[in-house]
């Protein structure tokens, strides 16, 4: 996936500066900085959720596989391709089963939706704990566990990339570390881009790392290097916890 | 307990304690004007028309023999015009709702429309009379009829409808949203399978109080004439027919004692009528509640 000249508005509020990244398959990308640096918004503008909001403008060009997502694409097929796990856990109110399910069906699958059940459910690595209640109300299950459902819910409709937004930032460190587990894991088969506000999960589960400040990119490379020795002087400031 | 504080502070707790169940007693009798005049209403009613509450007064039509009168037609009237308003507001108001909340663009006349909508809502009811006389029973030219009634009564908790509505969809998390949308759902999916479930208690709770409301209506129906003495049930749609409310006008004005229990009677019908349906929407309300997403 890659971004050109980004730019983002919140009616006149100019929230993104014009991004240029490129983002590789098959690898885990994070973004990180201070509250309001702009880095969920970017991520939003990647699966097109911006354009749920009012008075949201977006200009530039984000490609996936060299074809633009806006200029006249779909927003329901972009999303479709471009899966998104969300800060609060977020499952539908309904059976475990009925949340994997669901995204499945509307997009018009036609396999045997027991194998895709057990399938997501075991990316997600959340098949041993609930195999014995798929028709349980998803609420029952844990934060931890929703989140991981939130996962294999994504994963249904056979994304290409998996956008998380902060995903851990609601769950206790037990589930933070099955939910870093379980992103490493996916990592061979899905493109992911996590942002998120603890450094060390950033180090811990990405290849690549970006950081914002106010709206823009200010460097982005490879996680040991940003972590370790960054170009800018602003990057070491925040990854050493002088600001943000 | 004496204070440990700075002499800066006065607490005054008599003062302030003493100030507090004032208040809590002020409160509570504001609370009791409701009920006592309820209640009062209630005892009353029972007292002047208890005795007239007998098998046959659901049984026969009305009369001019207070003995013999009954207010089946006015009965079954008032339940067939609340199963047409509601069968013709309910998919308008919804869909209006829908429109409003998930479709239309936020702008200027966006706001306007709302505004209109929310005028409406306030709007008395014997305009919307004179509206159901112009357009549906003369233009349209449905006579006094059930159909003419009920269209009436829709207009009426139009507005009702579509604000509870748009507040029951305002009140799904934006979670649950937003995740069905990332799956690469429309509108429509999104729509159907997860906001109208979730907000279908607050839409249910909606319905069955403006439902309610038009159920008590008297002065539209008054408008657009409809008729008192009717000897019959409505068989169609084009008959003409009576309702509680308009059978209870015209035995308060009658000179007689006896017509006014035969009022406080149906009065008390229709009280039940109106409490049962709100105790519906609350039972209803409290059934759904467990299951919303936070």
């Amino acid at each position: 996936m890659q971004t050109r000249d980004l730019h983002f508005w919140y009616g006149t509020s100019h929230a993104l500066k014009g991004i240029s990244m490129d983002i590789a398959s098959h690898e885990v990308t994070a973004f990180i900085g201070p509250s309001g640096c702009g880095k969920s918004t970017y991520l939003r503008c990647l699966n097109r959720m911006n354009d749920l909001i009012p008075g949201a403008r977006v200009e530039g060009k984000v490609l996936l596989d060299g074809q633009s997502i806006y200029d006249g694409a779909d927003p329901v097929l972009v999303r479709r391709r471009v899966g998104m796990v969300f800060q609060k856990p977020n499952p539908f109110p309904k059976s475990i089963r009925e949340n994997i399910v669901w995204g499945a069906r509307i997009n018009g699958y036609t396999g045997s939706e027991d194998e895709l059940v057990e399938r997501c459910l075991t990316h997600a690595a959340l098949w041993n704990e609930v195999k014995d209640r798929l028709s349980d109300n998803a609420y029952g299950l844990s934060g931890g566990q929703q989140q991981r459902l939130c996962i294999a819910r994504a994963l249904a409709v056979e994304p290409e990339v998996l956008l998380m937004d902060e995903p851990a930032s609601a769950l206790d460190p037990i589930a933070t570390a099955k939910l870093e587990e379980t992103i490493l894991e996916l990592k061979s088969r899905y493109t992911i881009v996590i942002v998120t506000h603890n450094m060390q999960q950033a180090s811990r589960v990405s290849d690549s790392t970006a950081f914002f400040y106010l709206g823009e990119l200010v460097e982005k490379d490879a996680t040991e290097t940003i972590f370790t020795r960054p170009s800018v002087k602003r990057t070491e400031e925040y990854i050493s916890g002088r600001f943000g | 307990m004496e204070p440990t504080s700075s002499p800066a502070f006065n607490p005054r707790i008599e003062a302030r304690q003493r100030a507090s169940a004032l208040w809590a007693t002020l409160l509570l009798l504001a609370t009791l004007v409701g009920i006592v005049v309820l209640v009062f209403l209630l005892v009353d009613l029972v007292i002047k028309g208890g005795g007239r509450l007998t098998g046959h007064f659901f049984t026969n039509y009305m009369s001019f023999d207070p003995d013999r009168a009954g207010i089946k037609s006015a009965l079954v009237g008032s339940l067939w015009l609340m199963l047409l308003t509601t069968l013709i507001a309910v998919p308008v108001g919804v869909g209006a709702a829908v429109w409003l909340e998930e479709y239309a663009s936020r702008g200027r006349l966006m706001r306007l429309v709302q505004l209109n909508i929310a005028n409406l809502a306030g709007v008395p009811s014997v305009i919307y009379g004179i509206l159901g006389l112009t357009f549906f029973v003369r233009f349209l030219a449905l006579d006094r009829s059930l159909l003419a009634g009920a269209l009436t009564m829709a207009l009426l908790i139009l507005p009702v409808i579509v604000i509870a509505t748009q507040e029951a969809l305002r009140s799904v998390p934006k979670g649950l949203r937003e995740s069905a949308y990332a799956l690469g759902a429309t509108r429509w999916q999104v729509i159907r399978s997860h906001l109208l479930p979730v907000a279908a208690p607050g839409i249910l709770t909606g319905v069955i109080l403006a439902v309610s409301r038009a159920v008590g209506e008297t002065a539209p129906l008054i408008v657009i004439g409809g008729f008192v003495f009717i000897a019959f049930t409505p068989g169609s749609l084009l008959d003409p027919f009576t309702a509680l409310p308009l059978q209870i006008f015209n035995w308060t004005g009658m000179p007689q004692a006896s017509f006014r229990e035969l009022a406080a009677a149906a009065i008390l019908v229709l009280m039940v009528l109106l409490l049962a349906m709100n105790g519906a929407a609350i039972v209803l309300r409290n059934r759904f509640e467990r299951n919303r997403p936070r």
